[in-house]
């Protein structure tokens, strides 16, 4: 469980990133943090691993607030996937994946087999553990950001704009996936975005962020989609939008649901 | 070619005498410039003026400077330790820019991502700066072998031997198989030692080689 407790950030020059942020992130479950850029939502996220110092408040893991922690044993205990997977372009990908083992003193020889065995987990071939990951595409590195998050079997998963930098087909693709490792795995996961569909394919719970990570709403997405809380929540998960205002026809015997621009999505099954 | 074949065997010891002066203070000005350079990355307000005071070195002239060391560090004027410390002088004033330059063009997002999997400051150093800046600094490091071989000539007009001693015998005995002998073993000392860190490189970084799929075996997410 991750606990934001009243946490403030204010930039020496007085610009705030965060005000009195405060939320909980249930374990085991995906906390989607969505707002457009300057929301403070990767701020957020950074404060969990101390990559970011609060300015005042208090971030607490299962209880216990990170300051006590050292920083970086505390980042090698979280897995943290960001985008383009910042892999690093002089070793190859096996030994990008073993890097956090390899940190904690794993032998080399386990490490890159733990490794090998994660690229197939994430959807890799073993073959291309052996490359660099300049010889990757965009999609096969986000991958390889993954399965270098999750090999040392963190509790905690923390995902900054990880698929902002691919085509909508591979973002979609990746999102599948890691939704399926999700249900397998179980990591508590905050993910941060600023695609609310993407929030609301991943989260089970979502956070609609304004300026300096003010909370517009915060919910399940059909809590969201069904009831936003304001004008900006309304627009910035875009209930107007046409795709996501539905109707039904009955065509032939049965219900078609048609979307705002006359466009039929699917059949309503009773 | 008559003067050569008479004389070889004093060239090779020159020759090594040459490398002796050259190899450590090469290394020396590498071992003094990395960190050096890198001070300056980190602490630019520090490291600009640092970086402007350690190119002037290059200014001092050569003799002056073969007198100011023994004086200075109580080394012997004839000696190799003199003339090792002034080309280290050379060495950093040349390579601590390149040094600073090639830490600076890291790229900061990947440094970021190293320290947020959890590389200690020194693991950001040993595992991440130091090799991805390698390429960058190799390419400082040739420049200033190439200059330093041809520097240590200079050590024979306080009577250094080198290979520098072939131009000022030949000059002063009017011997111009020898003067030319001189010119052409340093050079092909130079290229020699050039072609060895560049090869140097090709194994030590082969991920600059690689950054482009190779064509044919590209494979889709």
């Amino acid at each position: 469980m991750i606990e934001f407790e009243q946490v403030t950030k204010t930039y020496p020059g007085g610009s705030v990133a965060v005000e009195g942020f405060s939320l909980v992130v249930p374990s085991h479950r995906t906390v989607a943090l969505v707002g457009s850029s300057g929301s403070g939502k990767t701020t957020l996220l950074r404060m969990v691993n101390r990559m970011v110092e609060p300015t005042s408040g208090r971030v607490l893991i299962d209880d216990q607030d990170v300051q006590d922690r050292d920083p970086v044993e505390l980042r090698r205990s979280i897995g943290y996937v960001l985008q383009a997977g910042g892999l690093l372009p002089h070793r190859t990908v096996l030994d990008n994946v073993a890097t956090v083992l390899r940190l904690n003193h794993v032998t080399r020889q386990a490490a890159r087999a733990r490794a090998a065995e994660m690229l197939e987990r994430v959807g890799l071939d073993p073959a291309l553990g052996s490359r660099y990951p300049g010889q990757l595409s965009g999609g096969q590195q986000q991958r390889v950001g993954v399965a270098r998050a999750l090999v040392p079997d963190p509790n905690i998963l923390l995902m900054d704009e990880p698929f902002g930098a691919v085509d909508p087909i591979v973002r979609r693709e990746l999102q599948d996936e890691l939704a399926r490792l999700q249900t397998e795995l179980g990591k508590t996961i905050v993910f941060v975005t600023h695609d609310v569909d993407e929030a609301f394919r991943l989260g089970d719970e979502v956070v609609v962020l304004r300026e300096r990570a003010a909370i517009a709403q915060q919910g399940t997405p059909s809590d969201i989609l069904a009831a936003p809380a304001d004008e900006f929540v309304h627009d910035f998960v875009g209930a107007g939008r046409a795709e996501r205002v539905l109707h039904t026809q009955t065509i032939g015997g049965r219900l078609v649901a048609v979307d705002g621009t006359g466009l039929p999505v699917g059949v309503l099954e009773s | 070619m008559t003067w050569l074949s008479l004389n070889w065997p004093h060239v090779i010891d020159l020759a090594r005498a040459h490398l002796l002066l050259s190899v450590p203070a090469i290394l020396l000005s590498v071992v003094i410039a990395v960190p050096v350079g890198r001070l300056a990355y980190r602490h630019p307000r520090v490291g600009g003026p640092l970086l402007g005071a350690a190119s002037l070195l290059y200014a001092i002239p050569a003799l002056p400077l073969l007198i100011v060391i023994p004086a200075l560090l109580g080394t012997p004027l004839r000696s190799a330790t003199t003339m090792i410390v002034a080309l280290t002088v050379y060495g950093v004033a040349l390579l601590v820019r390149t040094a600073a330059d090639a830490f600076t063009a890291v790229d900061d997002h990947t440094r970021g991502a190293a320290v947020a999997v959890g590389h200690s400051p020194l693991a950001v150093f040993w595992q991440v700066d130091l090799p991805l800046a390698f390429p960058v600094l190799l390419s400082g490091v040739r420049v200033v072998t190439v200059s330093t071989i041809g520097l240590v000539t200079i050590g024979a007009l306080i009577g250094v031997s080198s290979l520098g001693t072939l131009l000022t015998d030949g000059f002063q005995r009017s011997i111009p198989a020898e003067v030319t002998t001189g010119v052409i073993a340093t050079v092909l000392l130079a290229l020699l030692l050039d072609g060895l860190l560049l090869l140097t490189g090709r194994v030590a970084a082969p991920w600059t080689r690689a950054a482009r799929p190779a064509r044919g075996t590209a494979v889709t997410a």
